[in-house]
């Protein structure tokens, strides 16, 4: 079995509280956005694989805030060495979830390198995250994410998904000074 | 032996910065988070002392790359920060900071080791084309710069650190001579 993308985001959102920041990138970026718009969304990586080192960055200025990683299994194979950084990081507000479709979606759909055997769970526990976990199916990911995103992090989740509803990629708006200073704002609102 | 004399007459009058100063100036900062990688000419006079001061929090980092976003999401809630490595980091790096710096106008600010740069002359007359293309690299990227080589060159780092982040852009405090450790 495999989760449709739209559907692991909505599981997510009863469990995401008006405090947390969450850092989402590429079509999970642009579908969260859609199904749950919000000032602490954090939109702006700049570079493709930096929403873990952006989570962290962002972990460590916001101790009491949880910080949620919407990432990319393609971003984040840009960027394997920021798991070990996290985990020896000593932060404990980070959550990492991999949306893990083997593609490069955006990109045209070509397969990751390895697509069929990288394990990206081995590569999350190995580098020394506090809990390591994947989910191929919905009910199962769901009824784990209260534990998951109660227990001190950082705790890595990978998602197998396709694609299911995919919304319009917005780039404009991610890349905006708006967004940036609306998340700035709510920052340092509340 | 001749050359060897005026070398050695050259090193006597070749001055270097202070570790201490710089970390002083560094803490005049408001910076008290440090993300870095080890550069080979920052080691001994900043990173080793940083590492055992307690009024820094040392993020060590895998690639360089990962410091620019560490530093520009810290800075959303006006936390300053320092990212710390080498020019090689650096240029492996220039498209973090193109996206991360400059299009989103966050305030990187960097203390960049010149690996290879002779104490005795201009960054840019080096014989390493590593470090000769370091300033041009920057001037073509509109990242402002500044150089750290004489003693006296440290006076000006909380300075440029507010400038950076009053204006909210990268800085880029390229460190010429290796820091003294006392």
């Amino acid at each position: 079995m495999i989760i449709d993308r739209d559907d692991a985001l909505a599981a997510l959102i009863p469990y995401v509280n008006e405090q947390d920041i969450v850092v989402a990138v590429y079509q999970s970026c642009f579908d969260w956005l859609q199904l749950n718009p919000r000032d602490l969304n954090y939109v702006a990586v700049g570079a493709m694989g930096q929403a873990s080192s952006h989570g962290l960055g962002l972990a460590l200025a916001n101790p009491d805030r949880r910080v949620i990683v919407l990432d990319g299994d393609g971003s984040l194979l840009m960027n394997l060495g920021s798991l070990v950084t996290i985990a020896n990081s000593g932060v404990t507000n980070l959550y990492h979830f991999v949306a893990a479709n083997r593609v490069y979606e955006v990109n045209g759909a070509h397969p990751l390198p390895g697509a069929d055997r990288v394990d990206f769970v081995g590569f999350a526990r190995s580098a020394g995250y506090a809990g390591s976990q994947g989910f191929r199916e919905l009910k199962l990911f769901a009824d784990a994410l209260p534990y998951i995103l109660n227990t001190p992090g950082p705790q890595f989740v990978s998602m197998e998904i396709q694609p299911g509803k995919s919304y319009p990629r917005d780039y404009d708006y991610i890349h905006s000074a708006k967004a940036r200073q609306s998340f700035r704002d709510a920052l340092n609102r509340c | 032996m001749g050359g060897s004399l005026q070398s050695a007459a050259s090193a006597r009058d070749i001055a270097f910065p202070s570790g201490a100063g710089i970390i002083a100036c560094i803490k005049q900062s408001h910076i008290r988070e440090i993300v870095a990688l080890p550069d080979i000419v920052t080691s001994d006079g900043l990173l080793w002392p940083i590492s055992k001061d307690p009024d820094f929090r040392l993020t060590r980092i895998c690639k360089e790359d990962e410091g620019v976003s560490i530093c520009g999401a810290m800075s959303y809630n006006g936390t300053r920060a320092l990212l710390m490595m080498q020019q090689t980091g650096l240029m492996d790096s220039l498209n973090a900071i193109r996206a991360i710096g400059m299009d989103y106008e966050l305030p990187i600010v960097m203390m960049v080791g010149l690996q290879g740069k002779e104490p005795d002359v201009q960054p840019d007359q080096s014989a390493s084309y590593g470090v000769r293309i370091i300033q041009p690299v920057l001037d073509a990227m509109e990242i402002s710069h500044s150089l750290i080589e004489e003693p006296e060159d440290i006076d000006h780092i909380p300075q440029a650190v507010d400038a950076a982040y009053n204006a909210s852009c990268p800085h880029v405090f390229l460190i010429g001579r290796s820091p003294e450790t006392t």
